[in-house]
This record gives C-alpha cells, structure tokens and sequence, in this order.
C-alpha cells in the first residue's frame, strides 16, 4: 500500500498527528515558561502548601476543622463540602420550585398563569449577584440576636441566622432512618410485585396499605421498641449569641435563597415547554380511555416530556454548581472562597486557581454523569 | 472578587506568556530603567481608607502610604507628581507587584516571613508600626478582647489579622466565628449592620473606619489590647537590589531629616550648614545619590517635595486621633532608627 494524499485515512492521521502535536508544542512552551519564570521571580511553586498548617479561620464546617491543626488541603476540602451542601440542597429545591411553577404557569386560571410568568420574568432578567446582595441585605435587617423575632417556640430569626431546635441524635433514630430506608427498597420490590400480578391479570393489587406499612409504622415501631428516646435542644440566647440547637447563618440562607429563587426561574420554563411538547390529543386519547388524571401524568405526559426536560436541566443544575461561586460576595465560604484565600496566604495563585478549576471540573462532571446515566433511563426506548 | 480571580489569571497568563525578564542596561535596574522610561511611578496602594491612601474630593491620593508613594517618585524622577496610583485588594495585591502591573506596594502589608520566603517579594522599609486590633460597638459593654469568648468577628480573608486572630484566640482558649468578605466595605457594612461583635484589622485601619464615621465615632469603642505585631511597609519585587536599596533608603532619609530637623519648609537654609552629614544629604558633598543611581538632588527632593516622616505623620495620621507612640524616632522613644547615611 503506497501513502497518498488522496487516501481520506491518511489524511485524517496526518492531521489528527500535527493538531496534537501543536496543541502538544503549546502546552509544553507555557508549563516550561512558567515555570522558568516562575523560578527567575522566586515564587514558590508546587503543591507542598497543601500540608502547611492553615491557619485561616473557616465560619462554617460541615467537618471538624481547627485552624492551628489542620492543613491547607484540608481546609479546601471544608470548602468543597461547603459548595456541595449550599449546591445539592440548592438543586433539589430549585428543582421542586421550579416545577410547581411550572406547572402554575400552565394553569387556566388567569391569576396563576399571569403571577407565575411575572415571577418567571422578574427572576430571569434580574443578574443573580444582584439577587444575592438583595437577599443578604434582607437577612441583615433582621434585628439583633436579643431582640429576634420568634414566631414558633424554639425557632429564632435574627440578624444572626435561623436557630432551629435540634433533635439530639441518638442510636435509635439511626436505627429507625435504617428501617425508613429498608422500606423504600422493599416499597420498591412491592410496586414491581403490583406490576407483574396486573400484566398477567389486569388487576392492580393495593400497594399503598402495604408501603404505608413499611415506611411510617416499621420505623417508628423500631424507634418505639428501643425506648422511643426523644430530647430537643433548644437555641438559648447566652452571650453574644444563642448557643445550641442548629443554626442555617445569613451568609448561607442568602445563598441558598438566591440560587434557588434564580434558578427556579429556569427550570419552570424547562418544565413548561416538556409538557406542552406531548401533543394535547394524547391526553385527551388517555382520557376518552377513561383513565384519570393521575395516570394520565404518570403514564402518557411524564414519560415523554422528561425526554425534553432533563438535557436542559442538566445545564441548570451545573449552572447552579458553579453560580455558587458568587458566595464569596456575601462571605460563604464556598471553596472558591477558601481557595483564594489560601492563594493569598501562600501567594501560589497558578496552583491555586488550578485547583479550583479541577474541582469545579469534577463536580460538574460527576452531575453530568448521573445526569446522562438518568437521561438514557427515561428514554424512549425506540423500536 | 471576580476582580482578583482576573487578575491573578491575568497575571499567570503574562507569566506564561512572557520570556524571562530582560536585564537592563542604564541604571543596573530593571524596575527603575522601567520607571525613567514611563517617566512614573506606579504603585500599589489600598485606595480605601482615611489615612493610608482615600482620594480626596478632588481625586488626589491622600495618605501616609501615598505620600510614602511619593518620596520614590520624588527621589527617582525628581518629581514627586509623577506618579500613577493603583488601588488593589488584599488579595490581588500580590499578584499585581509579583507580574509587574505595579512597580511597589506601600500598602499597609505586614512583613512577615511567609510573604518574604515564598512570594518572591521583599520588603524595603517600615512607614506604620501596628498591631491587630478589635473594634466594638459601645452599646455592647465589652471592655476587653478577652470578654469576646464566642463572639462573630468580621476580618478580611487573605490578611495576616485572619491568622493572628486564629492564634490569640486559640492560645486563650476562646471560640469565634468568623466572618470573611473580600470586599473592605462589605466586611464594614456587615460590623455595622450588627452581623459582627467585633470588626478586627490592624487598629490603624479601626482608627480610620471609627473617624470615618463621622458624628457617630463615639458609638464604636476600640479595644485597649493590641494582639499582634503587624509591621507594615514597602513591598518591592526580589532580585532587584538597586531599587530595593532605593525605596529602603528614601524611607530612612524621611528619618534622619526629621532627626535633624529638615522639613519640607526649612531645609533650604540649610544650604550653607557645615554639619557633613547634612551637606551629604543636601547632595552638596559626597557621591550618595550617584551611589544609589540617583540625581545627588534625590534626598532634598524627598523632603522638599514630600516633607519629612514627622510631616507626614502629622498630615496623614494625626487627624485620625492616633498618637505616634512606637512610631516615633528612636530618640522619642520610638522604634524609627535610621542608620548613617555616610
């Protein structure tokens, strides 16, 4: 076989061989240049920073962190849960408002359509850092953590966040989550026990009694027959603040608050344009079946339209990622935030910034992932 | 903060982009060949607090760290006007000296030996001696930083307050929660919507929020303890000796005018003193300016057109209620001791 220009194979290697190459050429010119230059400035580089002391205080931990023990990488770590808590939560609930508005907005009552487009509108068009600041600004006109309003026994707003009562966790509660989530598995087989008897015989055994079983009286019968402990701590206001109980910090709510708000907006239109994607006369066939309403949404429109509905609320939910960024506008201590402070104190910015961007890399990745895996699920699977 | 994130890609961008620094011919200094050839100075300054460097209403630089600022250009260019002030963040600020955006930093930075071994940065000289410091709102009765066990602080993130805190509250034993914001009026903005007990940074930096306030400087109390040392000074680029030696000795030349009592006002009769140390400095004997690379005129130049430290002290810092105390010459009982200049 002789090598000719003509041949498409050919072609495609060469050039695949001259743009990695290139690409190749490039990365190796900046990581040396760097890195010479880097050297003639004696800026230290490398990433032996990671296992220094920290130092720098962290507000909020989801982990035990202490400034004078723990390390650089640690503290970063702190900072990723801190992103994930404000971003998980943050999905599930934007995607819970969003599509009630959704749904709201597809209403034929004149009122609730029209509310829900503005709200729609409003949140859209209004930049989200501004939104942030707004809410922040909100949450600090709280009164002081002395005078703070106390609209139910034991919950406290004040300028310093919402105190909450805690439930003081004990081994039983563990046990009796344990069976809460043995139920769901076994609710699960049950349903799919239901389907098999109603395809071989048309008759849909009742599932609910036997779920409702398993999931509330199993649990609290577990809770119940190891003594049904039952303690509550109760915010106290002593000193500067109140002790005990949990604490949701003005910086996170804010956050949290934003995000959600924002990205509701999106995801209601998202919902929106998934149902009215399946034709109106499939709903009306179902109908004229004499199957109701429920099973209507379940087995004919649901189907369907989160064909159309999860790719775009992939992209939401890795923009709500990565929208938490802007925490450190308002002092959450994303790991953003702790990252660029780390940058600062060691003044290794290039590692820094590396590693922020590796982390968002992986997170988003990881959403992409299960979203990708979930969205080849619902598929329609063609024939 | 989007503002750091930027440049300090920015600044990795022009380190990856551009070859080794070219050594200069003239001067033997790269940084003061740059600064002849732009014909300014450009440097680093906050730009955000009473004192140290806030614009004034007709957008002139005003401020110990300005005026210190000023004396370079004054003894690099002759001329104390040409220069161009950057303000930059507590965290940018070390990516925009370490690239070259800015030729200095006099931007109340503490020396400490952190910032000298891994930034590739050295500093030049002392201009403010302070130390961390606690402000409280009067209402709340604390006395002392010791009745703070469990408070909320707000502190700038990327400060060395931010780790001097850490360690004075973990060596007594107390809790805290702290709250960082990158921005310095969002961090005061927080402390004033009662977010905060207490707003920490170097008590100079408390002085000035606390004479910003205006009528209602008596509703914030400072707390008497001091908890750090916090030297701050001029910051300059390593691996350039010849304009660290120039921005360290035009600080002490602010210092031996004023022990020698030349100000900006009298040092003209001084031409016909016969003290030799004096008629080095004026530049009428010796070779001290030449030496440094400078015009023999570069001390008189400083003074004349900046004024002495003591001058400057008052001008800057005095209006803010602070006393001199360590920041005094070190025949006052201060720590301010330049060495001959011979």
């Amino acid at each position: 076989m002789t090598l000719s220009w003509s041949d498409p194979m050919f072609r495609s290697i060469v050039w695949q061989v001259v743009i990695i190459g290139g690409f190749a050429a490039i990365a190796w010119y900046l990581v040396s240049n760097t890195s010479t230059n880097l050297k003639a400035r004696r800026i230290a580089t490398g990433f032996e920073f990671l296992g220094r002391t920290a130092g720098i205080p962290i507000g909020e931990h989801m982990i035990d962190y202490e400034p004078s023990i723990n390390t650089y990488g640690y503290a970063l770590f702190v900072g990723v849960l801190n992103t994930l808590k404000v971003s998980v939560v943050g999905v599930v609930l934007a995607t819970l408002l969003g599509t009630l508005i959704g749904i709201l907005r597809l209403s034929r009552n004149w009122l609730i359509s029209k509310l829900t487009a503005s709200y729609v509108e409003v949140l859209r068009d209004i930049p989200l850092l501004l939104q942030l600041l707004f809410w922040y600004t909100v949450l600090q006109g709280l009164p002081a953590a002395r005078q703070s309003f106390n609209p139910v026994p034991g919950v406290f707003l004040s300028n310093r966040g919402v105190k909450l009562p805690a439930l003081n966790w004990e081994a039983p509660h563990l046990w009796a989550l344990a069976a809460f989530v043995l139920g769901c598995v076994a609710t699960h087989y049950v349903g799919k026990r239901a389907d098999r008897i109603q395809d071989a015989t048309g008759v849909r055994p009742r599932v609910w009694p036997v779920a409702l079983g398993l999931l509330i009286a199993v649990p609290v019968a577990v809770w119940a027959a190891l003594g049904a402990p039952w303690s509550i701590e109760w915010p106290v206001l002593r000193g500067f603040n109140f002790q005990g109980g949990l604490t949701v910090s003005p910086e996170y709510f804010a956050l949290l608050l934003g995000l959600v708000i924002y990205t509701s907006a999106y995801v209601a239109e998202i919902v929106r344009s998934g149902i009215l994607s399946v034709p109106h006369g499939q709903i009306e066939a179902g109908g004229a079946l004499g199957l109701r309403q429920g099973v209507i949404l379940r087995k004919i429109i649901l189907p369907q339209a989160l064909r159309v509905i999860i790719p775009p609320m992939t992209s939401q939910y890795l923009n709500l990622t990565k929208n938490s960024s802007l925490a450190v506008a308002i002092g959450y201590q994303d790991m953003v935030s702790i990252a660029n402070t780390t940058l600062n104190q060691t003044g290794q910015a290039i590692e820094g910034i590396f590693m922020i961007g590796l982390l968002y890399l992986v997170i988003s990745l990881s959403i992409s992932l299960f979203m990708n895996w979930y969205n080849a699920r619902v598929a329609l699977v063609e024939r | 903060m989007k503002r750091t994130l930027a440049s300090a890609a920015g600044a990795i961008l022009a380190t990856a982009l551009f070859a080794a620094p070219a050594m200069a011919q003239g001067s033997g200094s790269a940084t003061i060949d740059a600064i002849m050839k732009r014909g300014q100075l450009v440097c680093g300054v906050a730009g955000l607090t009473a004192g140290f460097s806030l614009p004034d209403s007709q957008g002139v630089m005003r401020g110990i760290d300005a005026d210190s600022c000023r004396t370079v250009a004054a003894a690099v260019l002759g001329d104390a006007s040409k220069i161009r002030f950057v303000p930059t963040t507590t965290t940018n600020r070390f990516t925009m000296l370490q690239s070259g955006e800015v030729d200095m930093l006099y931007r109340s930075t503490t020396w400490t030996l952190g910032r000298e071994a891994s930034l590739g940065t050295e500093f030049a000289s002392i201009n403010f001696y302070d130390g961390t410091g606690f402000l409280v709102k009067t209402s709340t009765n604390v006395k002392s930083v010791k009745e703070l066990d469990g408070a909320t602080v707000c502190v700038q993130p990327g400060t060395s307050t931010e780790l001097a805190i850490a360690d004075y509250f973990r060596v007594n034993k107390m809790k805290f929660t702290p709250i960082l914001m990158q921005d310095l009026s969002e961090i005061q903005n927080a402390y004033l919507a009662g977010r905060c007990d207490a707003y920490s940074t170097d008590a100079s930096g408390l002085a000035s929020f606390r004479s910003q306030q205006g009528a209602k400087a008596p509703e914030h109390t400072l707390l008497p303890e001091i908890i750090s040392k916090e030297p701050l000074g001029a910051m300059v680029r390593k691996g350039d000796d010849k304009f660290f030696d120039v921005v360290r000795w035009t600080y002490f030349a602010t210092l031996i005018a004023e022990e020698n009592g030349m100000d900006s006002k009298t040092i003209d009769s001084f031409a016909a003193n016969t003290v030799p140390e004096i008629r080095r400095f004026l530049g009428l004997e010796g070779d001290m300016g030449k030496q440094l690379g400078l015009d023999n005129k570069w001390a008189y130049n400083v003074i004349k057109q900046v004024g002495n430290a003591a001058e400057i002290w008052e001008r800057n810092i005095t209006p803010l209620g602070v006393p001199r105390g360590i920041n005094n010459l070190w025949t006052k009982g201060g720590l301010n001791y330049a060495p001959p200049m011979r």
